[in-house]
């Protein structure tokens, strides 16, 4: 039995945000994380590894120093790392993304016992939509907004969470779980692991790597590939600052309180 | 043989309509409100498309806010939401009757259900939409009022570079989102493959009544218990009375700054929301900390709102929660600090001590409904 666990390097968006003149964010003075969500997937594979004794294998796409991140994740307890990276991947949208991680985790082999956990969804583009799509592209069926995975045999029964309460679902392995914040708490890497790390794999799966897959064609991958495309992008105008009302007694409750009166709000 | 990339062949506006326990989920309405818009700028039919078992009867309500047709599928396999049932009749449905448009309600559901049928059908989905126009007028006047961007580029958004040649968007669905947190906006087409998919974020677009006699269509559909691979043991109602957010005229937020007395600052939160007629909102920061519940919670990651009057005590306004509640008509800040980034989208601001201000200000505002 393996667990795949499919994260994402970003930009850490709850800091200071720059953005270049034309509209488009600048990376390079961010500091990049290892998405949120994603850490709740690693963490619920490392707790069903503690417990089942199984192979936690982590993929991330992206630019070279992600191995940065898969290290972390190994220091965390993780087995091993795989890194899918080349230039004919870059500016791949959701659809492209997920035709290029199906391939490689179709390419390392799921097996019937198998479960693919990735992150209800990414900081920097919130879309949720990587999951589902990989899953699909595997023909694998998926639950996601998990907010509590059991696993009996090769049945998970998965608590997923709606807006208005949760459904309960029984999914038969191999399958894809989305997880959310809800789920467990990630844990910290550890000193042993930090050690470690290093002495563990990361693959490196290129294009050359993954060309040949059924998944993989020019016209499904990378900005060429993508079904979508960005026509601009701006940063939405501040709204002009109001009125500040001077003082914290009454007469500034009073005075705030006429005015609502006047506009008919109160 | 079905292909996404023949675009000529795709015709009409669709919008999922999603029910829960035979009920009609409200952003449904705002969707096929905004849908009329758009079939209306391409001249072609909006049409709903209705998953369930035995939801005949609140199809016609759709007709009221300008749905031409619903297209309902009945089946007792239809009844709870599968992503495997719902994807395969929504797939083949676009496979058989060609749609350009399809929308979905970005809800747990929705968000589930739209990229499985995107990746089948090989088209692009945009997540979690605020804003669509097809109308490229509507569209450049939309980024001159929401936008800072020059007059030049704005001008350039009619059209695209694709594989070497211009592309006009004219007929493109153009669908704008916040990303990175709400730090950008970005406009997305789909200009290559048909239908351009959007998930809508829930609470934004209007409710409009344009009413007229929906035509109901029940085509035949194929459906095994196979089909479905995932099974629902139960599907449980939060058994508290979750607030809502989206539907309130005036939401009271409580932020960081009630840390110092969390039960105190909720009170006063609820005390004052009551004066108003309004609800209690709050920031992530508030939800995390485990004070109040996820239902509450205003900002990027929570509900978008946009009341008459929002009133924010001790937020101090990251740009998350801004881009949950900037659009509420009349904003009112408290907070100690004079530097706070809430103040910078406030009406009216009040620097002070929440605790302090909160009971003069319910005071003040009992003082002025009774002069009134």
């Amino acid at each position: 039995m393996k667990i795949f666990v499919t994260v994402k390097q970003v930009p850490d968006t709850s800091g200071t945000v720059a953005v270049n003149p034309d509209g488009t964010l600048d990376r390079a003075s961010m500091q990049t994380i290892i998405n949120p969500d994603d850490m709740n997937a690693v963490e619920a594979a490392l707790t069903l590894k503690d417990e089942l004794g199984c192979k936690v294998i982590a993929f991330t796409m992206g630019p070279p120093p992600a191995e940065g991140m898969l290290r972390e994740l190994m220091a965390m307890g993780v087995d091993e790392g795989v890194l899918i990276t080349a230039r004919e991947f870059g500016g791949s949208d959701t659809y492209a993304t997920s035709q290029i991680i199906a391939a490689a985790i179709d390419t390392y082999g799921v097996e019937p016992e198998d479960i693919i956990l990735a992150g209800r969804q990414a900081i920097d583009g919130d879309t949720a939509q990587v999951g589902p799509q990989i899953a699909e592209k595997l023909h694998l069926p998926q639950v996601t907004y998990a907010g509590e995975i059991k696993k009996d045999g090769n049945t998970l029964t998965v608590k997923r969470i709606l807006e208005d309460g949760y459904m309960t679902v029984k999914v038969q392995t191999p399958c894809m779980i989305t997880c959310i914040k809800e789920l467990n708490k990630p844990r910290y890497m550890n000193i042993a692991g930090i050690f470690e790390c290093y002495r563990k794999d990361v693959v490196t799966m290129t294009y050359e790597t993954l060309k040949d897959h059924p998944l993989i064609d020019k016209s499904t991958i990378g900005l060429a590939g993508s079904p979508t495309n960005i026509l601009t992008s701006f940063t939405p105008p501040q709204k002009g600052a109001g009125m500040m009302l001077s003082g914290d007694g009454r007469e500034t409750t009073d005075k705030l309180a006429g005015i609502l009166a006047g506009k008919h709000i109160i | 043989m079905f292909s996404s990339t023949e675009i000529e062949s795709f015709k009409n506006v669709w919008v999922f309509c999603e029910q829960r326990n035979g009920e009609m989920m409200p952003t449904t309405f705002e969707l096929i409100s905004e849908g009329r818009k758009l079939a209306d700028e391409l001249g072609v039919e909006l049409c709903g498309i209705l998953l369930g078992d035995n939801v005949d009867g609140i199809a016609p309500e759709l007709g009221k806010y300008g749905a031409d047709k619903v297209y309902v599928y009945n089946s007792p396999l239809l009844k709870v939401f599968t992503t495997d049932a719902y994807a395969k009749v929504i797939a083949d449905a676009v496979e058989t009757f060609k749609p350009e448009i399809l929308l979905f309600g970005a809800s747990t559901i929705g968000r589930d259900l739209a990229p499985r049928c995107a990746a089948r059908l090989h088209t692009g989905l945009c997540a979690d939409c605020t804003h669509l126009d097809i109308d490229l007028q509507n569209y450049q006047n939309f980024l001159r009022e929401a936008s800072t961007l020059p007059e030049e580029r704005i001008e350039r958004t009619k059209s695209v570079r694709l594989a070497g040649a211009d592309h006009s968007v004219a007929r493109d669905l153009k669908m704008t989102r916040p990303a990175f947190g709400g730090h950008l906006m970005a406009s997305i087409i789909c200009p290559r493959f048909r239908p351009a998919m959007a998930t809508v974020r829930p609470g934004v677009m209007k409710k409009r009544e344009n009413p007229r006699t929906a035509e109901l269509i029940h085509p035949e559909f194929d459906l095994k218990p196979s089909d479905i691979k995932t099974e629902v043991v139960e599907v449980v109602k939060a058994a508290k009375k979750l607030v809502d957010l989206i539907g309130a005229d005036c939401i009271v937020s409580v932020g960081r700054g009630i840390s110092k007395d969390v039960e105190k600052g909720l009170a006063l939160a609820e005390e004052l929301a009551a004066e108003l007629g309004g609800v209690v909102g709050a920031s992530r920061a508030c939800v995390d900390a485990g004070w109040i519940g996820a239902d509450h919670q205003v900002g990027q990651t929570g509900k978008t709102v946009h009341p008459k009057l929002y009133i924010a005590l001790g937020i101090s306004g990251a740009i998350q929660h801004k881009a949950g509640m900037q659009e509420s008509e009349c904003i009112i800040a408290v907070n100690k600090n004079e530097t706070a980034p809430i103040f910078e989208c406030a009406d009216y601001g009040i620097v002070g001590d929440l605790f302090k201000v909160v009971p003069e200000l319910i005071e003040s505002i009992r003082a002025a409904k009774a002069a009134k």
